[in-house]
């Protein structure tokens, strides 16, 4: 097989049929670049949307009460359900529930500190919250425990507040006016996976005590334990039976309590996208196809442009065996080098525009305090699977040059060097 | 119809005996030669003649092993050639012929040279020792300084030098050449013929097919072909007589 001859023959020929390799090759190497486009475009696609979905917990659960829609037990619909801090007791308490912080929400909140104010909103919390919204605090701590015994006036502000408030001053220990109410300030967050951070976060006690909430909640954030949809629907349902029993409401009511689940959206759409990953391999099949139909085709075209050339050989002494040899190492040096650059420019372009992608994202990141915000992450194809798609093309190469070349070194060299 | 013995067909450099060959197409087929008896000895300048379609060109294909025959035998240079497959074609054909074409079939990307060369190149020759007894060759017909030229940088007869250059490169035993001047004006024509003529000086076998009486003139013997079978041999003393003869015979046409 090696023989240094045959291949410095090969090279002659490839030289002086620069035309005839550019187009074979061209064939081959768009094929595996326009390959790669499509499989990296869909791993960054998919890599982006799983991203955004992981800044807040993956399985977080929202809940929060209405006005019945459904008449149950005699009693007739449009029955507002209100939670209270037993409810809260309650799920803390079943099964499968990780974090659970109940909410009071407090109307018209403005804040002040010295001569500056601004509208922004005060959500009452349990500690819980800083996981089940993945709250990340940049200085001092989050809303605790004794806070909630005690009914501490403490106040966890949103970097925008504090950046509003403070301009950038100590404010920790400070106190911010909460709809005229004086609160100290114990720390500065960021939400995860937002751009805003425009939250004050205060004890639910505390709320309730001071803005006349006595034991009433609005809603639930919660974390559950769940690995599947199925289980963190039956987690959401047992939530969800349970209050309706308590409350008596029909469980299938969805305006009496109303519940958003983070883990079964989330895996649908990875769902979803398993399908468009599925489809883009179909695409890139279909790329495929087209690259080997085109190196087919211009193999074809070659062995018939060289019938003459074969006859020629074989009249001063070529045996069929050389014949097909020399278009076939031929086709397949040719295609392995063209794969090879279609391989290295696709892998390069991905990587490119991942670089590219990095660079907004960390821009984005750094103005927003640490969280960019994209759509698309981390296009790149694995290795793995352009390499295997690079060798299929060079054998559908072979096999499209084998068989016109098996043919033309069969035809009588007086049939191959018939003028006309 | 003559018989030989088995020693006779093998001291002969060709040997035809009962040639026939048809081409089919579809249901039709064509017979194209209907029996040839054939002698040529060693070293013998031999012309075939004859009109279109008399099967002067299926039989020279026939003597050059490339194409093959339904009926009858072939023995070259003391082998029988039958049944062959095309690698043991392949193999004859670059041991014992060379062949020389109307058309001159160089392989437009290769140069002088390389074309030259490539007979050795399925001899196993290494490219540089091949390349050196090339050059040798395109000395001996005059072309050295074209050695470095693409074929279509050549003039014809530069071309055809070319193609003989090549033809012989193998020292094969007989040269097979079909209509050598066809593409080709007299003068170079005549040029053409006296290197054949040379080489067959040296004891080569050559033998060509033409349809230019002054070129099978100068040959030493004629074979006329017509419809499929000889219909004469002109041996070299005759050829004034037939000349004239023939001369007389297109007065008349």
């Amino acid at each position: 097989m090696f023989d240094i001859d045959k291949w410095q023959e090969i090279f002659a020929t490839i030289k002086k049929n620069k035309m005839r390799t550019f187009l074979t090759g061209f064939s081959v190497a768009w094929g595996i670049f326009m390959l790669m486009i499509l499989l990296g475009a869909g791993n960054g696609l998919s890599n982006g949307v799983a991203e955004n979905f992981m800044r807040d917990a993956v399985n977080a659960m929202w809940l929060w009460s209405g006005r019945t829609s459904i008449p149950y037990q005699g009693m007739k619909e449009n029955r507002q359900i209100q939670f209270t801090n037993a409810d809260y007791d309650l799920i803390k308490e079943l099964d499968g529930i990780e974090h659970a912080s109940g909410r009071y929400f407090i109307s018209g909140n403005r804040f002040a500190y010295g001569t500056e104010y601004g509208e922004y909103t005060a959500i009452t919390c349990h500690p819980e919250l800083k996981e089940v919204e993945s709250i990340e605090m940049t200085s001092g701590r989050f809303i605790n425990q004794l806070d909630i015994r005690e009914s501490r006036k403490s106040v966890v502000l949103g970097k925008d507040i504090y950046d509003a408030l403070f301009k950038g001053e100590a404010a920790i220990g400070e106190y911010v006016k909460i709809n005229n109410v004086p609160f100290k300030v114990v720390g500065i967050c960021l939400e995860g996976g937002s751009t805003r951070h425009r939250n004050a976060y205060i004890p639910v006690s505390t709320g309730q005590r001071v803005f006349n909430g006595a034991n009433r909640l609005h809603n639930f954030a919660l974390t559950i334990n769940a690995n599947s949809i199925e289980e963190s629907k039956a987690i959401e349902d047992r939530v969800r039976a349970t209050l309706a029993r308590k409350h008596k409401f029909d469980e299938t009511d969805r305006a009496a309590l109303g519940s958003y689940n983070k883990l079964e959206n989330y895996l649908q759409t990875m769902r979803i996208f398993e399908a468009i990953k599925i489809f883009i391999w179909i695409i890139g099949a279909g790329t495929l196809i087209a690259g080997v139909v085109g190196v087919s085709n211009i193999m074809l075209i070659v062995v018939k442009e060289r019938t003459k050339e074969i006859g020629i050989r074989k009249a001063i002494g070529a045996s069929p065996a050389s014949v097909v040899g020399l278009v076939l190492l031929e086709s397949i040096l040719i295609t392995t080098i063209a794969g090879y650059i279609g391989l290295v420019l696709g892998t390069g372009l991905m990587e490119g525009l991942n670089f590219i992608v990095e660079q907004q994202f960390a821009a984005s990141a750094a103005t927003n305090s640490g969280s960019g915000e994209t759509v698309f992450r981390n296009p790149t194809v694995d290795l793995n699977i352009a390499v295997t798609a690079t060798l299929l093309l060079v054998f559908a190469g072979a096999i499209a040059g084998y068989i016109p070349a098996k043919r033309a070194a069969r035809i009588k060299p007086i049939e191959a060097l018939r003028d006309e | 119809m003559e018989f030989y013995t088995d020693l006779e067909n093998r001291k002969a450099m060709i040997r035809l005996n009962n040639v026939h060959k048809s081409y089919g197409i579809g249901n039709n087929s064509l017979h194209v030669l209907k029996g040839i008896d054939l002698l040529i000895e060693k070293g013998e300048f031999v012309s075939i003649m004859g009109s279109s379609g008399s099967g002067k060109s299926t039989l020279l294909n026939i003597l050059g092993i490339l194409d093959n025959y339904d009926d009858g035998s072939y023995y070259l240079n003391g082998t029988l050639i039958k049944d062959m497959s095309e690698k043991q074609a392949a193999r004859l054909r670059n041991e014992l012929l060379g062949f020389v074409f109307q058309s001159f079939n160089l392989i437009s990307y290769k140069n002088a040279m390389e074309n030259v060369a490539l007979p050795l190149y399925y001899q196993g020759v290494n490219r540089k020792k091949r390349n050196k007894i090339a050059l040798e060759y395109l000395e001996k017909l005059g072309l050295l300084p074209w050695a470095t030229h693409m074929p279509n940088e050549l003039s014809g007869g530069q071309k055809q030098r070319v193609a003989i250059a090549r033809s012989l490169i193998t020292q094969p035993k007989i040269i097979v050449a079909d209509e050598p001047t066809g593409a080709l004006d007299s003068s170079t024509s005549y040029e053409v013929m006296e290197i054949l003529k040379e080489i067959n000086d040296d004891g080569i076998t050559v033998v060509i097919v033409t349809h230019e009486h002054d070129i099978a003139a100068m040959t030493h013997k004629i074979i006329r072909l017509k419809d499929g079978v000889i219909s004469e041999i002109i041996q070299n003393g005759d050829l004034k007589e037939w000349k004239h003869q023939y001369q007389k015979e297109l007065e008349i046409a």
